[in-house]
């Protein structure tokens, strides 16, 4: 067995999980708050005003990284939901489950930061294009798999229900990133993933990258305590929890 | 990889294609109506609606903008750099809204083919820098010249 194999195999294991994530949360807690600093100060205070947009643009720090995890956290669920479907693996069910709120959070946000902006910069808060649409469909598809998950008693049929459910609704995440190419929007076109370079100045792009990592630590952060609280209620009957529990009573 | 789980993970891709393929198919059948707006040049060739509100979107022509004193009335070209159409409008424009803009106007033709415009929407590009960046492109663009 290769060294992969085995930590995949490890990673299905919830005492170790539980045990090595306890260890990560405050390392992944210390450089978000790093990270958050650096970007926040970076984009609000170094960065300097947008030509065409002035300071309004500055929400792009908040906006564009919150769209970049709305759709990250979802293929990652994606990804977590065939596993559990082809290996049967609780740590799936469990990472697909706790990630869920966290992304609808990030697309709410997206949502929101965007439509503040939309007013002053398009002359509304909301129109009816293909970018702004599929991506309210992306906030839908995040609540429908919140909901039947807790729609169902059984913690084993739920999750497949919810990895179902996910992988049908994986087909939006390449028409949410697409569509401004494919259609004529008013949302704009891609600044930063462009084939011929960012279309952004330096000094505007690293405070955007370094949210964008800010917001991924912050995402698995969030995760791994969720998956932890979200593994206790579920293997509450087992030795190992069991074991957990009376040890810190007795001590 | 043991059989049952090949077997499991070929019916997860099965799906996921043919959900792909079905939305593919729904979404170029749709295709007309998922475009925010026509443009200028659609517009000329009659693919834009008679007697129905639509969206026409373009870039604002240069020294086309026309106010009338004393109300808010303006008028301007808009533009897809191949046709233009002339926009009437009556109300509050966006900040973003100048000539050289893109922008997207909802409203309706008139019969002599003027576009009565209800709301104007500026559009915003994907470029983002600092002024003094945006002056010496400006700059070395009309050095070329």
């Amino acid at each position: 067995m290769n060294i992969f194999m085995k930590w995949f195999h490890r990673l299905g294991s919830p005492p170790w999980f539980y045990n090595i994530s306890g260890k990560l949360i405050p390392w992944f807690a210390v450089t978000t708050i790093l990270t958050l600093v650096v970007g926040m100060y970076g984009g609000l205070i170094l960065a300097p005003a947008d030509y065409q947009q002035g300071d309004s643009f500055r929400i792009i720090y908040v906006h564009v990284p919150a769209a970049w995890m709305s759709l990250f956290i979802y293929i990652v669920m994606a990804v977590a939901g065939a596993i559990s479907l082809v290996w049967r693996m609780k740590m799936a069910d469990v990472m697909l489950i706790s990630s869920a709120s966290v992304g609808a959070s990030f697309t709410f946000i997206a949502l929101v930061t965007g439509s503040l902006w939309g007013k002053p910069m398009w002359g509304t808060y909301w129109t009816w294009d293909a970018r702004l649409t599929s991506e309210l469909l992306l906030l839908f598809l995040y609540f429908g798999i919140i909901a039947l998950y807790n729609a169902v008693e059984d913690r084993q049929t739920a999750s497949r229900a919810v990895a179902v459910l996910t992988l049908v609704g994986v087909v939006n995440i390449p028409i949410i990133h697409y569509s401004v190419e494919w259609w004529n929007t008013l949302h704009q076109g891609t600044t930063v993933a462009r084939m011929d370079g960012p279309a952004m100045d330096s000094s505007m792009l690293w405070p955007l990258l370094t949210m964008a990592v800010c917001f991924k630590l912050y995402y698995i952060w969030v995760l791994l305590v969720k998956a932890r609280a979200e593994l206790l209620s579920r293997e509450i009957n087992n030795g190992w929890v069991r074991e957990l529990v009376g040890g810190k009573a007795n001590g | 990889m043991r059989a049952i789980r090949k077997k499991r993970l070929g019916l997860i891709l099965l799906m996921v294609a043919g959900v792909a393929v079905a939305v593919g198919l729904t979404l170029m059948a749709l295709n007309e109506n998922i475009n925010h707006f026509y443009d200028p040049t659609q517009i000329k060739a009659g693919e834009a609606p008679d007697n129905h509100i639509f969206r026409v979107g373009g870039m604002v022509v240069d020294g086309s903008v026309r106010r009338n004193e004393g109300d808010i009335n303006v008028e301007f070209g808009l533009t897809d750099y191949k046709e233009s159409v002339t926009v009437r409008y009556s109300g509050i424009l966006p900040d973003l809204f100048r000539e050289g803009q893109g922008i997207v106007a909802l409203g309706k033709l008139d019969s002599e083919g003027v576009f009565v415009a209800e709301e104007v929407l500026a559009k915003h590009d994907e470029n983002y820098m600092p002024p003094e960046v945006a002056d010496s492109l400006k700059k070395s663009a009309s050095a070329d010249k």
